[in-house]
C-alpha cells in the first residue's frame, strides 16, 4: 500500500506546488511510483510546473464524479516513466469535491502507487482539509518569515485534530520544510534562523530549501527543480528530503553557509 | 543598544522570533484547539463542585512540544473561599 504525504502551509506563495513537484519527482528519480494529485479547485498549478498543462483532459472532480476513469485522468511524465499527476479542475466549482470522492480516489491510488503526494491549496478551507483528511505523513512547508510561521503553526493544529488519522487517536506525523532560506541573511540577523523556526513550531526538520533562481528557471520550462537541473543546490536539497522521507537518516545541511569560519554542518536530528 | 547600532541596521530577526513566540503562545490556547476550552470547563466544573472559584480564575493551556504536550492547568482559589466539604 502506497504512503499519502500531504505538501501543506496555510500561507500561499511559500513552495507548495514547487515543493510538491520536486519530491514527487525526487522519490520517482528513486524508481518508485509516485503520484502528485492537485488538490488545488479552480487555481490548478501543478500541471504547469511539471510541463503537463496541455496534455491534461480529465482532472480529479470527472473521477470523483465517475465522468473519467482513474486511469484515464493520470498523465505519465514525458521524463519519469514512474511520475504521475492527477490535475485538479479548472473550472469547476470546488464544491464537487466530496469527502467521500477524495477517500474513494486515495484509497485506488494507494493500490497502484507507492506514494500519494496531495499538493493543497493555500488557506484552511475545503480544499486544504481535504488534502490533509487521508495523509500519513504531513510535509508543512515554510519560509523564514513572520506570517508564513504563524499560518504553519495553525496547519499543525488543524494536522493533529482534522485528518482521518488524528480522529483514528492516532499520531499525525508532520515534518518542517524549510523553503527560500538565505543563510547569509540568517547570519547577519535579518531572516529567522532554521533553530528559530524549529524551536517555534516544535517538529522535525525534513530539509532546507535555499533561495534560488534555479526554481524560477525551473517553473519557467515546466520541469520539476531536481529535473531541470539535478545539481543545483534546491534539487540537493529536494533530494535530501526525498531520501529522509524514504526512511534514510541522514544530517541535514545548512545550504549556501559559508564554508571555514562559517562552514558548518550540523548533526541536527532530522525526520526519523 | 548593541554593536551592531554602530555599523547601521539593527538585526530583526530577534524581534521577529518574539514576536511570534507571543503571538502563538497566545493562538494556540484561544483558537487553536477545542479541547483546551473544553477541558478548561470541564475542570471548573469539577471544582466549583467543591470550592467557589472566579470564572477568569482558571487558566488551563497546553504547550505543544516535539515529544509530548504540556497542560497546565492554573486555578487561583481565593482566601476565604467557601469551601464545600464533600
Amino acid at each position: 500500500m502506497g504512503k499519502v504525504i500531504v505538501v501543506t502551509s496555510g500561507k500561499g506563495g511559500v513552495g507548495k506546488t514547487t515543493s510538491s513537484a520536486a519530491l514527487g519527482a525526487a522519490l520517482a528519480q528513486r524508481n518508485e511510483k509516485v503520484v502528485v494529485v492537485d488538490f488545488d479547485v479552480g487555481l490548478r498549478n501543478l500541471d504547469l510546473v511539471m510541463g503537463a498543462e496541455r496534455r491534461v483532459v480529465y482532472d480529479l472532480i470527472n473521477v470523483i464524479q465517475g465522468d473519467a476513469k482513474l486511469s484515464q485522468a493520470l498523465i505519465r511524465d514525458k521524463r519519469l516513466e514512474t511520475l504521475f499527476l492527477l490535475p485538479a479542475s479548472q473550472t469547476r466549482d470546488k464544491d464537487n469535491l466530496t469527502a467521500e470522492g477524495v477517500e474513494r480516489v486515495i484509497n485506488d491510488l494507494k493500490r497502484h502507487f507507492d506514494w500519494i503526494i496531495c499538493d493543497s491549496p493555500a488557506g484552511i478551507e475545503r480544499g486544504a482539509t481535504l488534502a490533509m483528511r487521508h495523509a500519513d505523513v504531513a510535509v508543512v512547508v515554510t519560509n523564514p518569515e513572520v506570517s508564513s510561521v504563524r499560518d504553519s503553526d495553525r496547519i499543525i493544529g488543524l494536522l493533529d485534530a482534522k485528518t482521518a488519522k488524528a480522529e483514528r487517536g492516532e499520531r499525525m506525523e508532520k515534518h518542517l520544510l524549510l523553503t527560500r532560506y538565505d543563510a547569509n541573511r540568517a547570519e547577519r540577523g535579518d531572516m529567522l534562523k532554521v533553530d528559530d523556526v524549529l524551536e517555534i513550531l516544535s517538529i522535525p526538520l525534513l530539509g532546507i530549501v535555499p533561495e534560488s533562481t534555479d526554481v524560477l528557471r525551473a517553473s519557467n520550462i515546466g520541469a520539476p527543480v531536481t529535473l531541470a537541473d539535478s545539481r543545483c543546490a534546491p534539487a540537493m536539497a529536494y533530494f535530501d528530503a526525498a531520501r529522509r522521507l524514504a526512511g534514510e537518516e541522514l544530517p541535514v545541511v545548512i545550504p549556501g553557509e559559508k564554508r571555514g569560519i562559517f562552514g558548518k554542518i550540523f548533526g541536527r536530528r532530522a525526520a526519523a | 543598544m548593541s554593536i551592531f547600532s554602530f555599523f547601521g541596521k539593527q538585526r530583526t530577526a530577534p524581534a521577529a522570533r518574539e514576536r511570534l513566540q507571543v503571538l502563538l503562545a497566545h493562538e494556540r490556547v484561544s483558537s487553536g484547539s477545542d479541547l483546551v476550552s473544553l477541558l478548561r470547563e470541564e475542570i471548573l466544573a469539577v471544582i466549583a463542585r467543591h470550592v467557589e472559584v472566579d470564572n477568569d480564575r482558571v487558566r488551563v493551556t497546553m504547550d505543544r512540544d516535539e515529544h509530548m504536550s504540556v497542560l497546565e492547568i492554573d486555578v487561583e482559589i481565593p482566601l476565604g473561599a467557601a469551601v464545600r466539604a464533600a
